[in-house]
């Protein structure tokens, strides 16, 4: 999947949990690349596993209970899971940029926007007092703060959600990152606000040409801002493609089903597709296929074999037994 | 409209907040969450209220039902004046109107078993003897989709979309005639997120209930309601049948909102009209229009006079001076 101008590269992660009440695979053999300039969005339903991914790239997994069991995670070619914490530390906020979802508790409401901003820049660059304060000004500027002489002196809780998430963008691509990690970074915010936001940040990544790795569970974010989706289900890999190709035609039953469990405009009043039965718990994933008790196409093999993520088409791959009939079978 | 008169009529809704400062906690001015809201909702209809955070459809909903004491108006549920009964009466008939809350993890005691929850209101109006109660819980565990086994277990054995059939259930046990679905499906998953709101269409074209659908999300509002309100800082701005809404939105600010609302597919990069600014405070609403700041076409007459809300076309109501012809290149 790899190509020259892969930025990052995690392959075959798991990330589990050791728990009193048994093992959470959170992440169990994930595999993906991000390009330079390019968007991948990691999309899911709540506990497939997406944001322990992000945070075992950044290796900030609370341990105990969770570890990074197996796998690499390699930046610019470079292993991150081999570096010693004081390395990782120069990497973090630095080489890899993070946004999340609650800027209001990602920010410390005790400091000032200006300090914040400015942390990043002295605690990574060599770089004077003034020249960090002019940098951070000259950061909020970019990520369009009105009135950013005055909000150097602002403090969190002054702020709207919208200026807030602006500010944490800021913090993130403070030091040029050449990843850029946002985990649902719209998602507490208001449609309008959303897509300035989404509109900031596809500006910004066409001026630094960074690779971006974006976590939400969205469909509509990822159509208007993926380049490339990576759908995840129950800690794997359940397809990936570039994104009109995977909208085109989804060749894994779950993406299929996803689809048509979203309400579109136009279609009023048609009765939504539903996926039965719940997502499973990552202490108790289903044998072999683990989407098979919800799959409305499977077979006696989806219960007895695990399907590995193939190449149907060029640059597209699911992990189904049954995508070359899924179409004919889910009109 | 519906033929069987109107179920819920809510006329120049008021519920302002007093703000207080200083030692003595002197009222220093109102936060106008609803500032004289006006609708009617028709015997198995829908009405679907959308709005940014903060623009007061919370407070609408939770105010039509006397959760909170409204500040001026008057509503008729059912053909009960809701504001004038005296607080016994008010009791018997708040059996007619329930509403389902948006975080089914906080909205349910976790210390009552499911058939305590859900056989909770029937007690309260003392409805069938303790064995009907019985019956008549796990009929309605039946109904929502529910294993009968739920009954004795407690909150915290489920999982969200099954919390929510839980929520579904308690409001329906008591036989209501309306509805307030607060953002019923918000904290839900994509996939869980259908199955609600198919179960909340059965469940009307059963009952004929009216519901008053409180969302932030455009295409599911469009999906469920057969009629849709859009409230801008404690008013409503725009009102009109589902369809029309979508198809020729009046108002500047509905047409910002479908353009921000992101569409489910990657060939449509949808003309996007990017608001600027944040919803301005609702204590202090700006003069005139309370969306002037915002508006790409307004001009002096909206700084100085908030407009009229008219029937601009047969059914569809806007507060613009403008009503759409400002941008009516488009239609």
């Amino acid at each position: 999947m790899a190509s020259g101008d892969t930025v990052l590269e995690v392959k075959d992660l798991r990330t589990h949990f050791f728990t009193g009440d048994g093992v959470a695979k959170a992440v169990d053999g994930v595999s993906f690349a991000v390009r330079r300039s390019r968007t991948l969005a990691l999309v899911g339903e709540s506990g497939c596993g997406k944001s322990v991914t992000a945070l075992s790239i950044m290796r900030l997994v609370p341990d105990p209970p969770g570890r990074i069991v197996s796998g690499e995670v390699l930046l610019e070619g470079a292993d991150l899971l081999r570096l010693s914490e004081r390395e990782m530390q120069a990497v973090r906020g630095n080489r890899i940029g993070m946004v999340f979802q609650e800027p209001m508790t990602s920010l410390n409401p005790v400091f000032t926007i200006g300090n914040q901003v400015m942390e990043s820049i002295l605690v990574h660059r060599d770089a004077s007092k003034a020249d960090a304060r002019r940098l951070a000004l000259e950061m909020l500027r970019t990520v369009r703060i009105p009135t950013p002489e005055e909000r150097m002196y602002s403090y969190p809780h002054e702020l709207s959600g919208g200026q807030q998430q602006r500010v944490m963008i800021a913090i993130a691509l403070a030091c040029n990152p050449s990843v850029l990690i946002a985990d649902e970074p719209t998602t507490a915010l208001d449609v309008t606000i959303q897509s300035q936001i989404l509109a900031l940040l596809a500006d910004l990544q066409a001026r630094f040409n960074m690779a971006v790795l974006f976590i939400t569970h969205d469909f509509a974010v990822v159509a208007q801002t993926a380049h490339d989706v990576a759908v995840m289900y129950a800690a794997k890999i359940a397809e990936t493609a570039e994104v009109r190709a995977l909208f085109r035609r989804a060749l894994h039953p779950y993406t299929r089903l996803l689809f048509r469990s979203i309400p579109r405009p136009g279609a009023k009043r048609a009765r939504l597709d539903t996926i039965k039965g719940q997502v499973p718990s990552p202490l108790d994933f289903p044998q072999a296929c683990r989407f098979h008790p919800r799959c409305p196409i499977a077979i006696e093999r989806c219960r007895v074999e695990e399907p590995l993520l193939r190449e149907l088409e060029p640059g597209h791959f699911a992990a189904c037994h049954r995508s070359e009939e899924v179409e004919e079978l889910m009109k | 409209m519906s033929a069987d008169g109107e179920m819920v009529v809510v006329s120049g809704l008021k519920k302002y907040f007093p703000v207080r400062k200083g030692v003595f906690a002197r009222v220093s001015g109102y936060v106008k969450a609803v500032d004289g809201v006006s609708f009617t909702i028709g015997r198995g209809m829908t009405l679907g209220l959308v709005g940014e955070s903060g623009c007061g459809k919370t407070t609408c909903g939770r105010t039509i039902l006397r959760l909170m004491e409204p500040t001026a108006g008057r509503v008729t549920i059912n053909g009960e004046e809701v504001f004038a009964l005296p607080s016994k009466r008010l009791r018997a008939a708040r059996r007619f109107f329930q509403i389902i809350f948006q975080d089914p993890y906080s909205s349910l005691n976790p210390r009552m078993t499911v058939e305590g929850i859900i056989a909770e209101g029937l007690k309260v109006h003392r409805m069938g003897t303790r064995a009907e109660r019985r019956r008549k819980v796990a009929s309605l565990l039946e109904r929502v989709g529910l294993p009968a086994d739920a009954a004795g277990r407690y909150p915290h054995e489920f999982s969200g979309g099954q919390r929510q059939r839980i929520g579904i259930a308690r409001a329906l046990a008591v036989e209501p005639v309306f509805i307030v679905c607060d953002e019923p499906v918000s904290a839900l998953d994509v996939s869980i997120r259908a199955q609600i709101v198919n179960l909340l269409e059965d469940i009307q074209a059963e009952t004929r209930i009216s519901y008053l659908f409180i969302a932030h999300d455009l295409n599911l509002v469009e999906h469920i309601s057969d009629e849709v309100a859009v409230m801008y800082l404690g008013r409503i701005v725009e009102k009109a049948s589902a369809e029309q809404i979508y198809k020729n939105p009046l108002h500047p600010y509905t047409r910002a909102l479908l353009a921000a609302n992101p569409v489910v597919d990657p060939e449509t990069k949808v003309e996007k009209i990017i608001l600027g600014g944040d919803v301005p405070s609702p204590v202090n609403p700006p003069e005139g229009c309370h969306f002037n700041p915002r508006c790409p076409v307004g001009d002096e007459r909206c700084k100085r006079v908030y407009p009229d809300f008219v029937e601009a076309l047969p059914g569809h109501w806007v507060a613009c001076w403008a009503r759409g012809e400002a941008f009516s290149t488009k239609v």
